[in-house]
C-alpha cells in the first residue's frame, strides 16, 4: 500500500469536510478498497474512514412504507432485518461471515461493481439512493461498470427500498469470488414487475425489460417462455461466454419467479 | 505516526501506527501478539479472524487506526484463566481439527463467534459459517466435528 493519511471522524458534517481536501476518498467497511489499495490500484493522499459516523447506520421503515437503510449500515445488519426478506437472503450471501460484519451498502452501491449484489435489488425495487448532496433514483444512479452519478467526495447516507408484494434474488455464484456470474432480482409491485440483472453485462447492472412486461401480465415461470435474454453486450470471459450468461439470466430469472411466487 | 488504543483480551494496549498499518500488522508487531496469521493477505482465508467489538473480522482487511476503542479478542485470548485449552481450543485438539495449524486460530475465532450467535449450530449451518476460512489439510470433516462437539452436541458426519 501507498501511504495515506487516515481520518475517521464521528459526525456526517466533519467526514463531509473532510472529504474536500484534494485526492480524499471515502472509505467504508474497506471489504473491496482495502485489498484495491493493497494492490495498488488506487492511491488517494488521504482516506476517511465512515466507520465512526452513527448517524449514517441503522436501518428503518418511513412513513412510506420504505425500508430505509444507512449507508454505513453493514451486510450482516441487512441480513437480519425482516422487514424485507429478499433483501435480507442476498445480503446474508455476500462474501462470507466476517466480510459481512464490516462491508457496509454504502460502499457497494457508491464502488457499483459490475457483479455487486446490492445494485440488482436497488434497481429491481426501485430504490432511492440518498447522498449528503441530495437523492438519486436507482435508474438514473448506476451509469455503468464502477460508474455512478456521485460525485467526488459525495457520500451515500441512505438507501430506501419499496417493499415488494413479493420478490427474490438468484445469484449464480462463481466458485472462487462467491460474487454472481449472473444474479438475478425479481420484484412485484402493485403497478408491476421488476427485473434486475447484475454480473452479467459489461454495462453494470440492467433491467430486462421484456421479462419485466411478461411477468407484469403473468406472474409465471411459463411467462418466460419464447423469450431469451440478448447476449450483446454481455461480458465473455474465463469463467463463462456471453451466451451463457445470457442463457443464466433466463434460467435465474425464472427460479427466481419460482421462488417468489 | 497515529497512537491507537483499545483493548486486547482484556488489556489496555497502544501502538504508534501509520495510517496504512492494518489491524493484524499491529497485533503481530508491535503488540506482539503473533497468534493471528496472515494466510493470502487478500481477504479469503481467514487465518486473521479476530473479534471487534464482538464481531469476527477479518484483521488484514481493517485498519488498526479503526480499531481506536475497540475491544479486541484474538486466539491468545481464548485460553481459560488458568492457560488449559479453552472449550473450542480443546474441541479441536480432540477431535484433529487442525493438521498444520496455520488456519486454526481463524477457524477458532469463526467459530467462537458461530457458536455465539448460534450455539446449536448443524452441520450445514456450520459449514456455510466457515465459508471465509480455508483449511488446505484436514478437508475440514474434522473441524465441523470439533465445532459440533464445542456446542455440546453428538459428532455424527455421515462421509466418514
Amino acid at each position: 500500500m501507498y501511504a495515506f493519511d487516515l481520518e475517521r471522524p464521528t459526525t456526517l458534517a466533519d467526514a463531509i469536510a473532510a472529504l474536500k481536501g484534494e485526492d480524499a476518498q471515502a472509505l467504508g467497511g474497506g471489504q473491496t478498497l482495502i485489498p484495491t489499495l493493497k494492490q495498488r490500484l488506487a492511491m488517494p493522499a488521504k482516506l476517511v474512514s465512515l466507520a465512526g459516523v452513527d448517524e449514517i447506520k441503522g436501518i428503518c421503515r418511513n412513513d412510506a412504507g420504505r425500508l430505509c437503510v444507512g449507508g454505513g449500515t453493514t451486510h450482516g445488519e441487512i441480513a437480519a432485518q425482516s422487514d424485507y426478506p429478499a433483501l435480507a437472503a442476498l445480503a446474508g450471501r455476500i462474501g462470507d461471515p466476517a466480510v459481512r460484519n464490516r462491508g457496509t451498502i454504502g460502499g457497494s452501491v457508491a464502488n457499483n461493481d459490475p457483479s455487486a449484489c446490492y445494485p440488482a435489488a436497488c434497481l429491481a425495487s426501485g430504490a432511492t439512493i440518498v447522498t449528503d448532496r441530495g437523492e438519486y433514483a436507482a435508474d438514473d444512479f448506476f451509469q455503468g461498470m464502477f460508474t455512478t452519478s456521485l460525485a467526488e467526495g459525495e457520500i451515500v447516507t441512505e438507501v430506501r427500498f419499496p417493499i415488494p408484494e413479493a420478490a427474490n434474488y438468484q445469484k449464480f455464484a462463481q466458485p472462487a469470488s462467491r460474487f454472481p456470474l449472473v444474479g438475478v432480482f425479481v420484484a412485484r409491485f402493485a403497478d408491476g414487475v421488476r427485473v434486475a440483472v447484475t454480473g452479467a453485462s459489461e454495462g453494470g447492472v440492467f433491467r430486462w425489460s421484456e421479462a419485466e412486461t411478461a411477468l407484469s401480465s403473468d406472474f409465471s415461470v411459463g411467462a418466460l417462455e419464447g423469450l431469451s435474454a440478448s447476449a450483446e453486450g454481455l461480458i465473455t470471459d474465463l469463467h463463462g461466454s456471453a451466451d451463457y450468461r445470457a442463457h443464466l439470466i433466463k434460467v435465474l430469472t425464472g427460479r427466481a419467479v419460482t421462488a417468489a411466487a | 505516526m497515529t497512537k491507537v488504543s483499545m483493548r486486547v483480551n482484556g488489556k489496555a494496549v497502544t501502538a504508534e501506527v501509520e495510517g496504512r498499518t492494518l489491524l493484524v500488522e499491529a497485533l503481530r508487531g508491535p503488540l506482539g501478539l503473533t497468534g493471528t496469521h496472515v494466510g493470502c493477505d487478500t481477504s479469503q482465508c481467514g487465518a486473521c479472524v479476530v473479534h471487534v467489538d464482538g464481531k469476527a473480522v477479518k484483521a488484514c482487511t481493517m485498519f488498526a487506526a479503526e480499531a481506536e476503542g475497540a475491544e479486541v479478542t484474538t486466539i491468545e485470548g481464548m485460553a481459560n484463566a488458568d492457560g488449559s485449552l479453552g472449550v473450542i481450543q480443546q474441541a479441536f485438539q480432540d477431535h484433529h481439527g487442525l493438521q498444520c495449524g496455520f488456519c486454526t486460530p481463524g477457524m477458532v475465532m469463526s467459530a467462537a463467534a458461530l457458536l455465539k450467535d448460534n450455539p446449536k449450530p448443524s452441520e450445514a449451518e456450520i459449514r456455510h459459517y466457515l465459508e471465509g476460512n480455508i483449511c488446505r489439510c484436514t478437508g475440514y470433516h474434522n473441524i465441523v466435528k470439533a465445532i459440533q462437539a464445542a456446542s455440546g452436541q453428538d459428532v455424527a458426519i455421515a462421509a466418514e
